[in-house]
């Protein structure tokens, strides 16, 4: 209550310049919001497409409404449509009523008032939501100057009042601070501030989680529930993961192809879900423990770093050449310009053995990237030894990576860069055979078929271009790409964290298919802790360019003991709104707890 | 081993959805990258027009002043000889319906003549066969250097990209005008310094147009290497490069499957804004004086040549630049057109009316269909 004071004292003096819909005032419990029939269409080659269609709900004051599917869905294009920010060539058609106010079809001055003034967005990219040449400060006061009459200084420290709610660090210097300043977790912090400068009746969050960390991503929804309680708007969530909406929602609709396939309360919905559509959605979000049991732990495997020393390497079986061996392995990333050497790995010992996978788990810049890329002769290795299955590269030239290429493989995170897209997707898989083997004509595509087959692609498909697939459907051919030579090592950098979760789910599932077919050993790089469960024999734990534990999966869920994987664990959401909240009580003590240390 | 039959989400509701970006890749069902831009490019309006004038003005030129040893179909192929009978004071004898008097007629003399009979349309025609040739061949020459300087200082970077761009930097600051007459005074001066047999001399003043192409090309590559090396730049640190060198791509198999073909739409573009500077350029340095002199014939030197004509004769002066000005306008289109078709953002905004009128035409189909 206290802090719902503090949130409107300095808006009361304040003058709007546009007009508000109805008396502006909301109580917890109106319907502010009534969409019937909504439909959206896009103008493609001559046709009309629809995106959407049918769409009808309710929103109440405070209430939180998730709406949860698919990238293609048409969740995104229906939200965007009630504040008229539909492409040139799409239309919206129904009907959406703010307060009793007709949304579709208002256009020019009208619907400025409305946006941010009545409805407010938060996007999912921060970095690309936010003007890199404004101060984040600017952006937000820009948005209350638009529709108040506010002195310059009134607006400022509106604008620090905002930062605070949403808890930035020191917000009277983070003001002037520009959007490549903070970090990633920060930068959507401030977009939740622009959104609720002018307390609009209603939010719409676009995947507001979706670009960040786990970690983040678990602060920033905590924060998001946390001002529910505060402000009395309602709030529209549209994500694809059923586990970020576990705790958040009140009610979920679940949309498919453009049409919405249920409507339900959060706990009808995540108790007896209806639909077999909604099922596999839930089935899809990876849920940590399900793949270890509790066993209980006779030896103590896992090997933790005392903050100092670095993490040995672990024992193994010495008639066995491993497929990844790195000893005191420091990379660097060389001086570019005005900037320094930075040294984005230090000292990282790490085995794999021919045929495991072993998970390696950090947020993002914690140089999990790096090592994947060391491990492909990517980036040069500045100090240690690295051996990949029996071969030293630690200073390879490039003649004599030659032969060494045609025992790696690498997934990229990007499906859609990591194609070329000029070339036919039958062309970019061929080329390792192309090279290595000499293979031409009729027996490369042989080939080719063969690895199209084993991704579960149609063999027609070599024929694409990659602009045509879907995000699935690329990383499926990047995984047949680097497949192609048979490596013996595989480095997944984050394959699936592009991709939907419910596609993700499918793609994992083929992957952990082909690893037992083909008896790959793999580096899989991932911030997921509950992916990496579900493929890896053993995990390790990055951060600041460290590993801080490295040990067997089970161990490592069941009883981490680095407080950073505890950390990391409690973060991973679960679909299950009961389990959901004891994970986030049992996060806050870890994180008090750290606080005190 | 099995096949899994496409899966087909319309049917099966528990399925997967249809994916992210489906609506918008309809528009490019089954159609390669190039395709993709050809039809882009056929949908501009401009660079249509760009292109169809520029082949009007070509076959225009060559069926009438014949390309090499084939002579044309024009009377007075002959452009450099005088003819006493001057009709009409020189006019023009093209009428156009609209413009003075009488219907179409072509005439004996359609762009008039000089003060010595000699007949303006064989000339133009001929001085814009020299432009066009200049205009090709320079392209070409920049072209290449301009690729090869920038690819090569874009992909290794370091030492060889410093030594490529300072080199790059110091052509860049001669001023072309002025290097291109040097250059153009230079090769008509160093065969009679060197004492030259009569035979070079006339093979260098024959393919004088040749030679002064070749010089403007080696003057002008430096603005297509900066941008060649700023795509390439960009080009190598995406991931399809990593991958093709993790797959064992040797770096020339890199830069010319991979690279190459990612930055063809900024080297056309910029290879057709190229062009229409050289037209302009080469008729500067012709109305100076220093490109192409008679008995050779360009659009630049017919206008300085007549220049003193301008108030008897003001045909001699407005034929040769109106084409001069409807092939650099063409092919800036065309450029216009190209760039417009490369930029994967633009996207075919239909108006408003042909948005209803399909929209009215999918309903009637509706309801058609109901009833």
């Amino acid at each position: 209550m206290s802090k719902q004071n503090v949130v409107e004292t300095n808006l009361e003096g304040a003058v709007r310049l546009s007009r508000r819909i109805g008396d502006g005032t909301v109580k917890k419990g109106d319907v502010i919001l009534e969409v019937k029939d909504l439909g959206v269409k896009f103008w493609v080659n001559g046709e009309w497409f629809d995106a959407a269609e049918n769409v009808d709900y309710d929103l109440r004051a405070g209430e939180v409404l998730a709406i949860v599917g698919e990238s293609g869905s048409g969740k995104t294009q229906s939200s965007m449509s009630l504040i008229g920010l539909l492409p040139p060539n799409g239309r919206a058609s129904g009907s959406a009523k703010l307060k009793g106010v007709e949304l579709i079809g208002l256009t020019g001055s009208r619907m400025r008032e409305v946006r941010g003034n009545e409805i407010a967005v938060i996007f999912q990219e921060p970095m690309t939501a936010l003007n890199p040449v404004y101060t984040v400060g600017f952006q937000i006061v820009e948005t209350l100057r638009t529709h108040f009459v506010m002195a310059p200084a009134a607006a400022k420290a509106r604008a620090i009042e905002l930062m605070r709610l949403v808890e930035i660090p020191e917000p009277e210097s983070s003001f002037d601070k520009y959007p490549h300043q903070l970090s990633g977790g920060q930068r959507q912090r401030i977009m939740i501030a622009q959104s609720l400068a002018c307390d609009p009746k209603l939010l719409i969050a676009d995947e507001p989680t979706t670009a960040l960390d786990v970690t983040v991503q678990a602060e920033i929804l905590k924060l998001m529930r946390g001002l529910r309680e505060r402000v009395d708007a309602a709030i529209i969530l549209i994500t694809h993961d059923m586990g970020v909406v576990a705790d958040m929602a009140d009610r979920i609709v679940v949309m498919k192809d453009g049409r919405v396939v249920e409507h339900g309360t959060s706990d009808e919905i995540f108790t007896a879900p209806k639909h077999p559509y909604t099922q596999s959605l839930l089935a899809a979000v990876p849920h940590l423990g399900s793949q270890t049991g509790d066993d209980h732990i006779v030896v103590r495997e896992s090997l933790v770093s005392d903050g100092k020393n670095p993490v040995p390497l672990a024992d193994g079986d010495p008639d066995v050449t491993p497929a990844l061996l790195m000893e005191g392995v420091s990379i660097d990333y060389p001086k570019q310009g005005r900037r320094p050497v930075f040294r984005a790995a230090h000292d990282i010992n790490l085995r794999i053995d021919p045929g495991r996978v072993l998970g390696l788990v950090g947020e993002s810049g914690s140089g999990k990237t790096t090592i994947g890329r060391a491990a492909v002769a990517l980036l040069p290795v500045a100090d240690g030894r690295l051996q990949v299955a029996g071969r030293d590269i630690t200073h390879a030239s490039n003649a004599d990576l030659y032969p060494f290429r045609r025992d790696v493989g690498i997934v990229f995170q990007d499906p859609g860069s990591s194609l070329n897209p000029r070339l036919p997707v039958g062309e970019s898989i061929g080329e390792p055979l192309y090279l290595h083997e000499k293979l031409r004509g009729s027996e490369l595509s042989k080939r080719v078929e063969a690895l199209l087959d084993s991704v579960e692609l149609p063999r027609a498909m070599r024929n694409r271009y990659p602009h045509e697939l879907s995000g699935g459907q690329r990383q499926r051919i990047g995984i047949a790409r680097s497949l192609a030579l048979e490596p013996k090592l595989l480095i997944a950098d984050e394959p699936t964290s592009a991709l939907d979760v419910s596609v993700q789910a499918r793609v994992l599932q083929l992957f952990a298919d082909l690893q037992e077919r083909y008896g790959f050993a793999c580096l899989f790089i991932s911030h997921d802790l509950a992916v990496v469960e579900m493929l890896s024999s053993r995990i390790a734990v990055m951060k600041d360019g460290r590993l801080v534990e490295v040990g067997p999966t089970a161990e490592i869920v069941n009883s981490p003991q680095h407080p950073y994987t505890q950390r990391l664990l409690s973060a991973v959401p679960v679909p299950d709104p009961a389990e959901q909240k004891k994970r986030r009580e049992l996060r806050d003590a870890i994180i008090e707890q750290l606080h005190l240390v | 081993m099995t096949t899994n039959p496409p899966l087909d989400p319309a049917s099966d509701l528990s399925g997967p959805g249809r994916g992210d970006n489906a609506i918008e890749a309809k528009e490019v069902e089954g159609l390669s990258q190039g395709q993709i831009v050809w039809r882009r490019f056929l949908r501009h309006r401009g660079a249509m027009f760009g292109l169809i004038l520029l082949a009007l003005v070509a076959i225009i030129s060559f069926t009438a002043m014949g390309i090499g040893p084939i002579p044309g179909l024009w009377k007075y192929q002959d452009y450099n000889r005088s003819n006493p009978e001057i009709l009409n004071g020189g006019a023009p004898t093209l009428s156009i319906p609209g413009f003075g008097s009488g219907g179409f007629a072509i005439g004996e003399h359609p762009f008039g003549q000089d003060d010595i009979g000699r007949d303006n349309f064989a000339l133009v025609m001929k001085g814009v066969q020299t432009s066009l040739l200049v205009m090709i061949v320079m392209s070409i020459v920049a072209l290449v250097i301009g690729v090869t300087v920038g690819a090569l200082a874009g992909y290794y970077r370091k030492r060889v990209d410093q030594a490529l761009m300072r080199f790059t930097d110091l052509v860049i600051t001669l001023p072309v005008i002025v290097l291109g007459a040097v250059l153009g005074k230079l090769l008509s001066t160093i065969p009679i310094k060197l004492d030259w047999s009569q035979e070079v001399r006339e093979g260098i003043s024959a393919s004088m147009p040749l030679l002064l192409a070749v010089m403007l090309g080696l003057i002008l590559w430096p603005s297509l290497a900066r941008l060649v090396r700023g795509e390439f730049l960009t080009l190598r640190e995406r991931e399809f490069v990593d991958s093709a060198r993790v797959a064992g791509a040797s770096d020339w198999r890199i830069i010319t499957k991979h690279i190459l073909p990612n930055a063809v739409g900024v080297i056309i573009v910029n290879t057709t804004l190229l062009m229409s500077t050289a037209v302009v350029l080469e008729t500067a340095l012709s109305f100076l004086g220093f490109g192409i002199n008679p008995p050779l014939i360009s659009l630049g030197n017919l206008i300085s040549t007549y220049q003193g004509a301008f108030s008897t004769r003001p045909w001699l002066f407005w034929w040769p630049g109106l084409f001069i000005i409807l092939i650099a306008l063409s092919v800036n289109f065309i450029g216009d057109g190209l760039r417009d078709a490369f930029d994967p953002r633009t996207k075919r905004i239909p108006s408003e009316r042909e948005m209803a009128r399909t929209l009215i035409k999918a309903n009637r189909a509706a309801t058609g269909g109901a009833a």
